[in-house]
């Protein structure tokens, strides 16, 4: 039988580590992450986790460990956040391009300058060219199964590539909720062990891993991490399926909230999505027609499951805590990349909030609404807007 | 003239070698390197002068790559298939044996 337990987001990203059983966990602490390799430090010591916990001095060192690791031919884990991942930014590629399915769990936290510990989304954002795949969660429940779901897809023969699962910080991280702690039979089950194909070592089979590739041979190596990428799309729904199947939680690539006959669908991502499905239900009853979009993966991005959302309604409106500065939000871009070539396309308009921990509000979501309405009304003449904005101390 | 140590190294690897890209570029094969002609990368190119040479092994001693080996007199002999021209040789000689002189191709 499951069991229950009240836990923060970090506890529910040790404990589906746990139960992933990975030989290998290297971290290095940072806020809002600490908590999951002291977490598995924890299960380690007693004997509770049979994994090998190397400590090291940066977050550089602990990813290399991880590739070291994943090369020699076991399941790894590690945790990190912002400035920490940013620092890991290098060996990502890394890792992706030599197709190691390292997993890693994300306090989605802001970037510097200035320095700020709370949650945005900049820091996996800004990793979604590595060729990791990125899932992101909207509370502790989904974090412990987009962990495990992670490894699976990863380690899959067709993707082998790094995932990376984001909750938000300590809007998750640190807050408690009540967590089903599958049974570690069926997550055996599902995730079966590790067995590599291609990257491990052996010296009855002598092979060489990360070796230069000339220009004859470079582009090549890259299109196959774009086709493994791409083979990732059915990896994941068939994932999905066999999850609920074995533990009764539905995930979809993106989850659609009240989106039939919806005018504006709010589109977003991570703990967020929990608010914005508040506000869908509120203004439902108001009368209002609109629904809610959340995006579960981010890398592959659901391109086909878009399209499908984009053909219900007359504005898409994206709401991100991330800017690509000069552009937009990350997700507007791609949702843009997404509509370009349909030959009928809703309004997409990017709301840019919650940076560095703001607290989006109602009163920011009836703002989003009411440019929605008005771009509907009267067209677009602005398409990316700040949220939030304390405009009196500008 | 001996023949390259390596010889059987490169016939085999030019048998086995695919250029058929692997999950995450794992090179299967060891010693593939050898497809390499580093040679090709050459400027300068060590010329050898035997009546100078005191046979004390320190140009097949020092080559990095190695593309000197010894024949059957000990004198050096010179793989300029993989010969990068980096000179090291022509610095070590004691003699003055060896001199760098540009390649023209």
């Amino acid at each position: 039988m499951p069991t229950w337990k009240v836990m923060k987001g970090n506890e529910a990203a040790a404990w589906a580590a746990k139960l992933a059983k990975p030989k290998v966990v290297a971290a290095f602490p940072i806020t809002p992450s600490t908590l999951v390799p002291e977490k598995i430090s924890e299960f380690v010591a007693n004997g509770e986790m049979d994994a090998e916990f190397i400590k090291v001095e940066s977050e550089h060192s602990a990813i290399s460990a991880c590739v070291g690791a994943s090369a020699a031919g076991v399941r790894v884990f590690t945790a990190t956040a912002s400035q920490g991942l940013a620092l890991m930014h290098e060996i990502l590629f890394i890792a992706a391009g030599m197709r190691l399915p390292i997993v890693m769990a994300i306090g989605n936290r802001a970037l510097s300058a200035p320095i700020n510990i709370w949650n945005d989304w900049q820091d996996t954002i800004s990793e979604r060219d590595t060729g990791w795949l990125q899932f992101y969660a909207e509370n502790n429940q989904e974090a412990l199964d987009l962990i495990l779901i992670a490894f699976k897809v990863a380690e899959d023969e067709r993707v082998l590539l790094p995932a990376m699962t984001g909750f938000d910080a300590f809007i998750l991280t640190h807050t408690v909720e009540p967590v089903e702690i599958p049974d570690q039979e069926v997550v055996d089950e599902f995730l079966g062990e590790y067995v590599p194909k291609h990257a491990y070592l052996d010296p009855k089979r002598p092979i060489t891993q990360g070796a230069l590739g000339f220009p004859a041979h470079y582009m090549e190596a890259r299109y196959t991490v774009w086709e493994a990428m791409e083979n990732a799309r059915e990896v994941i729904k068939e994932a999905f399926e066999e999850f609920e199947k074995k533990f009764g939680r539905k995930y979809q690539m993106v989850e659609e909230y009240k989106t039939e006959d919806a005018e504006i669908i709010l589109v977003t991502m991570g703990s967020l999505a929990g608010t914005v499905k508040e506000f869908v239900d509120k203004k439902r009853e108001e009368g209002l027609k609109i629904g809610a979009a959340k995006i579960t993966v981010y890398r592959p991005f659901p391109i086909e499951e878009i399209k499908a959302l984009a053909k219900k309604t007359k504005v898409l409106a994206i709401l991100e805590k991330d800017i690509s500065f000069g552009l937009g939000g990350a997700v507007f871009g791609d949702v843009g990349r997404t509509l370009i070539n349909e030959s009928e396309k809703p309004i997409v308009l990017d709301f840019i909030l919650g940076l560095g921990g703001r607290d989006v509000t109602f009163a920011n979501l009836e703002e989003v609404i009411e440019i929605s309405e008005k771009a509907m009304k009267e067209g677009v003449e602005e398409d990316v807007f700040w949220i939030g904005l304390r405009k009196e101390i500008l | 003239m001996a023949e390259s140590p390596f010889k059987a190294d490169i016939e085999r690897v030019k048998k086995e070698y695919s250029e058929k890209m692997t999950p995450g570029a794992v090179v299967y094969l060891p010693g593939s390197s050898v497809i390499n002609k580093t040679g090709s990368w050459r400027v300068f190119i060590p010329e050898f002068n035997k009546d100078k040479c005191v046979r004390c092994f320190l140009c097949y001693t020092y080559c990095p790559e190695p593309a000197i080996y010894l024949d059957d007199e000990s004198y050096p002999v010179f793989d300029y298939d993989y010969c990068k021209g980096c000179g090291i040789c022509a610095n070590e000689c004691p003699t003055k044996a060896i001199v760098m002189v540009r390649e023209v191709k």
